[in-house]
């Protein structure tokens, strides 16, 4: 059967955003399938993300705005999804998108019809905290930026179709049912939050002042219904106590549900950390079982709120809330670690509600035909992580197990390379090319500057005074436009710079608000459509490096803020449009490492036509997972790594070199070249390649600690679970302990690795199953059991593994008395203790191959983060990407992760290099240097400068740019004794112009 | 009112410039004065731009980049270095080279960049204003300060920073290192010709003088000044105009 070059992907929140843009990258038609009437999902409400505190709008809302004028993407809002037939490659599925009652092709956004509907119905975004119009749109940022009637409010009075100017306004306005044929299907429903309703003894729904966490995010956000400020919910004044409970509606079988929700111990953390930083004087205490901050750089971000924020910890489940009538507080009951009853009374209280499957999970699973799990999420195996019951039915984020923004967008770019496998023959079978006007000639033309000045909510706003800067900005040179936006980023923003464009002839464009590291390329992109050249934009960072680190000096901040876009108005007056030209691309990947991640993604590339190599360091393929025997799940792992290495070892399409060691990467993005040595004689040779992917995994860590290696019984968890299955021995052990964090969490490795406490529960059982009669304990500091990997915790008590708390400054001591060992703690609750055992298990942590990382890290160009891993381009949202254009990272290169998280990272990096691998050419150049030979006297110091040899010498003797590989650095500029250098788009001129503005003069 | 001074800062695309993102997503205050020019790389910022900066009477500049090792364009850090100590010995001869500053600070240092510019800012105000800011310039230190930008700006001094780091760390054409020492030396001696030959050019661009006139206003014995002149001449810079009382009269020839 033919297969269709086209995916639907349901669900458009970050996960199905991130896949719809990989895919539509890679050459496939995305039908982006949203049950409401705007994407971005749960991201686009949260105010900050941990463990960087990145404002969640400000990174959500370029991908969502990207996604939104993708050519290859089609939105569809509003939508269900009817009915599903089909077989991998070649499915139908008949969808209605529900009437808004409003054209989406005339609304403009402009929000009139909102303002003047006199129905108040509930803000749903908004967590029920404030009311909106029946007519309205979802959130100010909202892609696509359209406003829809809701039915169920609306009373049909027809003011809005009265006061809207753009005629979008339709009653009539019926269903539109459509059929899509598409070759594969993501599913990326993300999650409901658990309604707290039954929990009577917590008394939300009840008490004014007892809110969700995702009320709470709301609250807290600058766009949310108190602007950002904590206020209480029942008389607006400013909270002073304010706790935060873990684990509402999770890890409690009783009232909701029995796994880990995974994310909740690190946002109320984050919360807590803001609304101090919104509202100085709040003191928050969150109240929690085992803190779970298992994530790259979590752990650190816990301490910092400890010591730097004064957030208080208290071990504990409360279990009940009164609220107190006269003031509303609320009186919280609990047992502390000693066993002592407390009562303590709070201004307000935020319930960290857990993550539930979604409400529509069922009828979508009956619609699709996939399994759903015990819990009701979508049945993925830890084996194939993003994979459901059917083929060609895939399934990313929450909706298959509780998880964060980075999972959630491995697991859509890990989808999106699943599907890649099968639709690969079909590749650019049905997408559009994106056109961009002819670009408008300026050579010659009088600059005529246009200022777009960013309230970004308050966060600029708040601070500085933004309409003091638009009208100082109007008197600057040059300057015909000079305009104020709420958010400068939103979609609808990007319709009016290219209206004011065309109106007012502009052929600069300069935008002050954040970063140009994050925004530069959106506004770029919109200029380009109103046919100016991407260079003539001069972005101006008035927030990052302004409003937010000037907070409490306003005045100066404003002053700041207009001398900054001063200097930006006299660079972009010479700032001149740059050509790109096309560079073909060398369509295979090089893969650094062949443990579970590095196979995974050469069978990835393989299996859709691509070359790749595969460079091992080992004489033999497989890492890490050589020496694991089963997965907590129970899976066969010994079988699955020799599966996966005999697939690898007769696939025609992939090269693999063993002992093998990279002496240098040359090159670039689509066209690098290695030189390789392997064997045992280290043969040397010479790859092309168009990527590079990192997964060059870790390695256990070697206790120094606890006697090990000194005493015969005391060994790893590893160690443990290999005489496990290939010996007797543990069988007659007749009282084991075991100690967690052995090289994590300490001050070597501050960080969490991860895996460990899932492996100790994994052996404990183990042992149980063998003999039951053996006494195991578990020394932990938190148990860490993240998602569904909580039933085995569960399971592990209900088999009679005890665990034991103990602090970090009180580590478990251990003495050997003749052949007997003898282990004593202090346990918080039942003080200090002494236990006998005749087998001690060390959960050692992981840790990165620091050296080997660090010379690969220095060849390709990478950094890596305090603890020698790989540092991604971003942590949330470009998780396996490198900063580093062509340059990818997946598994335990990245940090610790289980197997199952590395198969969805290999995909994911795959899913990631194949937008460059597929495509036959890339566009380059723009910001480079050129020589001007009528001055360059041949002299060669650039030759010598430069780092990247893109600098040769000419025939004629002088000075030549190779423009594919010149970066744009400057440094040739800069050392170039007779100045015969120009670096484009940061010439002398252009930065000596900021200067001589900074200076108080205009021009040089 | 106290001094609030004007400072200049060029960040790296890569390291700083993120680095001083992050101090703002962590919201770390620091004092408003610094004014960012963003380049992409801390060995972009030519030393032409810190003179023409100071000239202008901003109090201090700062220069941050990747830590060393961490240079996105791998090695640009260190050749920032190298025409950083440039500058600062050229201006140590104003006593000057405390307005300026070089540091290193990575992405992840939002901390780090807000205590680097809060401390440079605070050197800076114990400084007090830059002698060029204000309305009362002191022109006679303005002149020197051209001469030590028209030196740092001169073939030689350039040619010596860029080829510095090949033949003292790696290798000269001969197969050698060239001693640092040695390098050292001659560069310091380099820098410090240059600068009174561009201050013997700047004044006798405003009228033509003996080289006795030139040793009593710049205080600097006569058969030092003779030989500046000799190179000069040499160079085509400057001229004899006229020989008044057994005394050669020079001007400046310089095409500018």
């Amino acid at each position: 059967m033919e297969k269709v070059g086209a995916v639907l992907i349901v669900g458009a929140g970050i996960g199905g955003s991130q896949a719809a843009l990989d895919l539509a990258e890679s050459g496939y038609k995305a039908y982006l399938i949203e049950s409401t009437t705007s994407i971005g999902g749960v991201m686009a409400q949260l105010d900050k993300t941990f463990p960087t505190n990145d404002c969640a709008i400000c990174i959500v809302s370029p991908k969502l705005v990207e996604a939104g004028r993708h050519p290859n993407i089609d939105i569809k809002i509003n939508a269900v999804i009817d009915s599903f037939s089909g077989e991998p490659g070649n499915f139908t599925a008949n969808i209605t998108e529900k009437t808004l009652y409003i054209d989406m092709e005339k609304c403009t956004g402009c929000g009139v019809c909102g303002q003047e509907c006199p129905v108040e119905a509930i803000d749903v975004f908004n967590e029920g905290l404030s009311l909106k119009g029946a007519t309205s749109v979802k959130y100010p940022q909202a892609v696509p930026l359209v406003f829809a009637i809701d039915r169920d409010y609306c009373i049909g009075c027809g003011i809005c179709k009265g006061v809207c100017k753009a005629k979008a306004i339709d009653y009539d306005l019926e269903d539109k049912k459509s059929e899509l044929k598409v070759g594969a299907v993501i599913l990326s429903l993300g999650f409901d939050e658990f309604e707290p309703n039954n929990m009577k003894h917590y008394g939300y729904g009840i008490y004014d002042n007892v809110v969700t966490s995702i009320q709470f995010e709301r609250i807290l956000s600058a766009s949310g219904p108190f602007s950002g400020k904590v206020l209480r919910p029942s008389d607006g004044s400013t909270p002073s106590k304010v706790a935060f409970l873990h684990c509402v509606g999770s890890r409690d079988p009783k009232f909701g549900q029995e796994y880990c929700s995974s994310v909740c111990c690190m946002y109320t953390c984050k919360e807590a950390v803001i609304a101090k930083e919104h509202m100085e004087g709040l003191e928050p205490t969150i109240f929690s079982m085992d803190i779970r901050a298992y994530g790259k750089d979590f752990d650190k971000y816990i301490e910092r709120a400890q010591n730097e924020y004064g957030v208080r910890y208290i071990r504990s489940r409360i279990s009940s809330i009164t609220e107190i009538p006269e003031t509303k507080d609320l009186k919280l009951s609990y047992e502390d670690e000693k066993g002592r009853v407390i009562q303590e009374i709070y201004n307000m209280v935020i319930l960290g509600v857990g993550l539930n499957p979604p409400k529509d999970a069922k009828y979508i699973a009956e619609k699709f035909g996939v399994e759903l799990n015990e819990y009701g999420f979508i049945n993925a195996k830890p084996l194939s992580p993003v994979e459901t019951s059917r083929p060609g039915v895939f399934v990313c984020g929450a909706c298959s197990s509780p998880k964060d923004i980075p999972e959630t967008v491995i697991e859509a770019s890990g989808a999106a390379g699943k599907v890649n496998e099968i639709l690969s023959p079909v590749r650019d079978t049905l997408v559009t090319k994106k056109e961009y006007p002819n670009e408008i000639d300026i050579s010659g033309k009088e600059p005529r500057v246009g200022v777009f000045v960013c309230h970004c909510g308050i966060n600029i706003g708040g601070y500085v005074d933004v309409p003091e800067v638009m009208k100082y900005a109007r008197t600057l040179p040059n300057v015909v436009l000079a305009d104020m936006n709420l958010y400068t980023c939103s979609a609808d923003t990007q319709t009016l710079i290219k209206d004011k464009i065309k109106e007012f002839n502009i052929n600069r464009v300069i935008v002050a608000s954040c970063t140009p590291r994050t925004h530069e390329p959106l506004f770029q992109e919109t200029i380009r459509e109103a046919g100016l050249n991407r260079f003539l934009f001069q972005m101006t960072n008035i927030r990052d490096q302004c409003s937010w680190v000037h907070m409490h000096q306003p005045e100066e901040a404003t002053e700041k803020a207009k001398d900054l876009v001063r200097m930006a108005v006299a660079k972009s007056r010479i700032n001149e449009a740059l050509e790109t030209f096309e560079l073909k691309v060398t369509p295979i990947a090089l893969i650094i490492g062949g443990g579970v991640a590095g196979m995974t993604a050469a069978l990835n590339f393989a299996n859709q036509g691509f070359q790749a190599y595969i460079i091992e360091k080992e004489k033999q393929l497989g890492g890490f997972a050589l020496k694991i025997y089963e997965t907590l799940e129970g899976d066969n792992i010994q079988e699955f790594i020799q599966d996966l290495i005999k697939k690898v070892n007769s696939e025609e399409k992939i090269q693999v070199f063993l002992e093998a060691n990279i002496e240098v990467i040359d090159g670039y993005v689509g066209n690098f070249i290695s030189t390789v040595n392997y064997g045992p004689n280290k043969t040397s040779t010479q790859l092309d390649h168009g990527v590079v992917l990192v997964a060059t995994g870790g390695n256990e860590y070697k206790p120094k600690e606890y006697l090990y290696g000194e005493v015969p019984n005391i060994i790893t968890q590893q160690e443990l679970e290999e005489k496990l299955f290939t010996s007797s021995e543990i069988q007659k052990k007749k009282s084991i302990v075991m100690i967690q964090c052995v090289g994590s969490r300490n001050d070597e490795h501050p960080y969490c690795s991860r895996t460990c406490c899932a492996e100790a529960i994994k052996n404990a059982l183990n042992i149980k199953k063998k003999n039951p009669e053996a006494e195991v304990v578990i020394l932990f500091r938190d148990i860490r059991t993240y998602g569904f990997k909580e039933k085995y915790y569960r399971k592990a008590r209900e088999n009679g593994v005890l665990f034991i708390r103990f602090d970090k400054e009180k580590p478990p001591q251990i003495s050997k008395e003749n052949e007997n060992l003898k282990v004593s703690i202090e346990s918080q609750k039942m003080g200090k203790i002494t236990l006998n055992s005749d087998l001690i298990v060390l959960s050692s942590g992981i840790v990165a191959p620091a050296e080997g990382n660090e010379v690969l890290a220095k060849m390709v160009k990478v950094p890596l983060n305090e603890d020698k891993f790989f540092l991604e381009a971003h942590v949330k949202l470009r998780p396996v990407d490198f900063a580093t254009e062509g340059i990818f990272l997946c598994g335990t290169a990245h940090g610790p992760a289980t197997i199952s998280e590395s198969i969805a990272q290999a995909n994911s990096a795959v899913s990631r290099a194949t937008t460059i691998l597929s495509k036959e050419t890339l566009l380059i150049g723009g910001a480079v240097s050129v020589v001007d030979k009528d001055i360059c006297t041949g002299c060669k110091i650039c030759v010598r400068i430069c780092p990247f040899n893109a600098i040769v010498k000419d025939e004629e003797g002088y000075a030549y740019v190779q423009e594919a590989l010149c970066k744009g650095c400057g440094l040739c500029s800069a050392s170039c004794p007779e100045k015969a250098i120009t670096t484009k788009h940061f010439t002398n001129e252009q930065i000596l112009s900021e200067i001589y503005a900074l200076g108080g003069k205009e021009v040089i | 009112m106290s001094f609030e001074p004007r400072i200049l800062g060029f960040l790296c695309n890569w390291c700083s410039y993120a680095g001083a993102d992050l101090a703002g997503v962590s919201r770390i205050q620091y004092p408003p004065n610094i004014r960012v020019i963003r380049v992409m790389c801390s060995g972009r910022v030519d030393p032409e731009f810190i003179f023409k900066a100071l000239k202008l009477g901003i109090d201090g500049v700062i220069i941050t980049g990747c830590h060393p090792g961490d240079c996105h364009y791998i090695e640009g850090n260190y050749e920032a270095v190298k025409k950083f100590e440039l500058v600062q010995k050229l201006l140590s001869k104003l006593n000057m080279e405390k307005r300026i500053r070089l540091e290193w600070v990575s992405a992840s240092e939002g901390n780090r960049f807000a205590e680097v510019i809060t401390d440079f800012t605070n050197q800076i105000k114990e400084l007090g204003p830059s002698p060029l800011s204000g309305k009362d310039l002191d022109m006679e230190l303005m002149e020197k300060l051209e001469a030590l930008e028209m030196a740092a700006e001169s073939y030689r001094l350039r040619a010596l920073v860029g080829r510095e780091r090949k033949i003292t760390e790696q290798e000269n054409v001969y197969g050698e290192k060239y001693p640092k020492e040695k390098f050292d030396n001659l560069f310091d001696a380099a820098i410090n010709n240059e600068y009174i030959r561009n201050r013997i050019l700047l004044s006798l661009e405003k009228n033509p003088k003996s080289v006795k006139d030139l040793a009593t206003q710049l205080n600097i014995d006569s058969k030092e000044i003779l030989n500046h002149i000799l190179v000069l001449k040499g160079r085509n810079q400057v001229a004899m105009e006229d020989i008044i009382e057994n005394q050669p009269i020079y001007l400046n020839v310089m095409e500018r």
